[in-house]
């Protein structure tokens, strides 16, 4: 249950935005900077105040405790912050031995991490030591050890190398394949927009408008 | 022993020393001799008048007037809270919050020393109440305003970090809990440290004030310690109502962090 579907929505600085977002679709998000892109990111996830409302399935976010529609509805913001020095820290999975209901099996978090190109011990760096594109592939996995039902990427790999970026966009495929998670995508690069297909949708003068 | 009265002679001589400094920092280009000495002249006037108006409750034990008196300092100190505050809440919350957990933390406090502690007779009696009143509000004034400081800026500047504990499907309490620690930390140490070396490296205020008025010196340590422990009790408490009522007013209902709720940095009103 994957769908997600924003309705009459009114980020600031952007005209009324209602887009619907299929399980398991991949739409992507471009504009000049400035332009909102990370705003309407936000405003989904209810990080700033707004009207509208988005819907997760059938289950509307006002109706829903913020702090569970946000663990759901999973954003990654273009940069990663860190509360503790430690990178398991953040992973309350890795602690907990994992198991518990909404929380990926075992195996499911190694698993991730070695697919973004880290061995498990990176549990134990400190956050302090992490470069911008470690920091970015970690704040990914950060967010889906989380186990959200939709994705909203900001710039999901824009500081990552070819091998690092291919990893990536891999790891969200193999993600919203299986989960049949709706992936909301702001990108800047043409290419990968290109390369990884999906519907597109531009901003210009603060409106939505889809690019054929 | 007796009380050594003072003439206006020697507090001129002691003011003296006071022009002497302002002259020492204009020579110095220091920059403060203004201030210096307007607060000087402010701090004689306030206290001359403070002196005339007790004078006056004392000899009425008027409860109206009392609370009246009472009501004028809380209104002060909130707004002593409110200036040191870099970046204030919006709205009457930025004075609210402070005057608010004041009038809780000092009042309670007072309250139970009036008619458990001390027990006076009328409880209401000016010489006991306003003295006390003073010193629980002066220090819980600080201890809010260091705290609720910290609150407000350790959220502006932390604000990627609270917003990406809320994205980790946190709610705002444990977002703000890291901040809302070091802000409470941050009010308690002044009383903390005052307790730590108190008699040590100098006699507090209240002390030396009763022994050069010719109390034994013992009664003062024993009053001394009285307002210390009622003082970090009122300063705790103070400390915990405005972080508390200042952090839940950071989030909304949606728990969204809502730093427009602060006024930016340096604006006034």
């Amino acid at each position: 249950m994957g769908l997600l579907r924003l309705e009459a929505l009114r980020p600031r600085v952007l005209a009324q935005v209602s887009l619907c977002v299929d399980s398991g679709e991949l739409v992507f998000v471009s504009g000049p900077s400035g332009s909102g892109k990370s705003l309407l990111l936000r405003a989904v996830a209810d990080l700033d105040p707004h009207t509208g409302e988005v819907w997760l399935g059938a289950e509307a976010r006002s109706a829903m405790l913020p702090a569970r529609w946000r663990r759901r509805v999973g954003l990654l913001p273009a940069e990663a912050f860190w509360w503790t020095d430690t990178v398991g820290d953040h992973f309350p999975q890795a602690a907990a031995g994992a198991g518990a209901s909404g929380t990926p099996p075992p195996s499911g978090l190694p698993a991730l991490l070695s697919a973004l190109g880290f061995e498990p011990d990176v549990l134990d760096w400190s956050v302090g030591r992490l470069s911008t594109g470690e920091r970015q592939r970690l704040a990914l996995a950060r967010l889906l050890a989380q186990n959200p039902e939709a994705l909203l990427l900001d710039e999901a790999t824009a500081n990552l190398d070819p091998s690092n970026r291919e990893r990536v966009e891999q790891l969200i495929g193999g993600y919203r394949a299986s989960r049949a998670a709706a992936v909301l995508w702001v990108s800047h690069d043409p290419e990968q927009r290109a390369r990884l297909g999906g519907r597109q949708f531009g901003i210009h003068d603060g409106r939505l408008a889809a690019i054929t | 022993m007796s009380l050594v009265l003072l003439t206006p002679l020697d507090l001129a001589c002691a003011a003296l020393l006071v022009l002497l400094l302002a002259f020492m920092s204009w020579r110095l280009q220091l920059g403060v001799e203004r201030r210096l000495l307007i607060a000087a002249v402010r701090s004689t006037v306030q206290l001359l008048l403070v002196g005339l108006v007790l004078k006056a409750l004392f000899a009425q034990t008027n409860p109206w007037l009392i609370g009246l008196m009472a009501l004028f300092m809380l209104t002060v100190a909130g707004f002593e809270i409110l200036q040191r505050q870099k970046r204030r809440f919006c709205g009457p919350w930025g004075y609210g919050i402070g005057a608010l957990s004041m009038f809780i933390s000092s009042f309670s406090v007072l309250l139970l020393t009036l008619t458990v502690i001390i027990r006076v007779e009328p409880w209401y009696q000016p010489q006991y109440l306003i003295p006390l009143l003073g010193m629980l509000l002066g220090n819980t004034m600080s201890g809010a305003a260091i705290a609720l400081d910290t609150l407000t800026r350790g959220a502006w500047d932390a604000r990627g970090r609270i917003e990406a504990r809320l994205l980790s499907g946190g709610t705002w309490n444990d977002a703000i809990a890291d901040i809302r620690r070091d802000s409470l930390r941050a009010g308690l140490i002044p009383i903390v440290n005052a307790m730590a070396t108190a008699g040590l490296v100098s006699l507090p205020g209240m002390m030396t004030g009763q022994i050069l008025a010719g109390s034994p010196p013992m009664e003062a340590a024993k009053y001394q310690l009285l307002m210390m422990f009622l003082i970090s009790a009122g300063t705790g408490l103070g400390s915990m109502a405005a972080v508390w009522i200042g952090s839940r007013r950071l989030f909304d209902d949606r728990e969204r962090l809502r730093l427009d709720r602060l006024r930016p940095a340096g604006s006034t009103h």
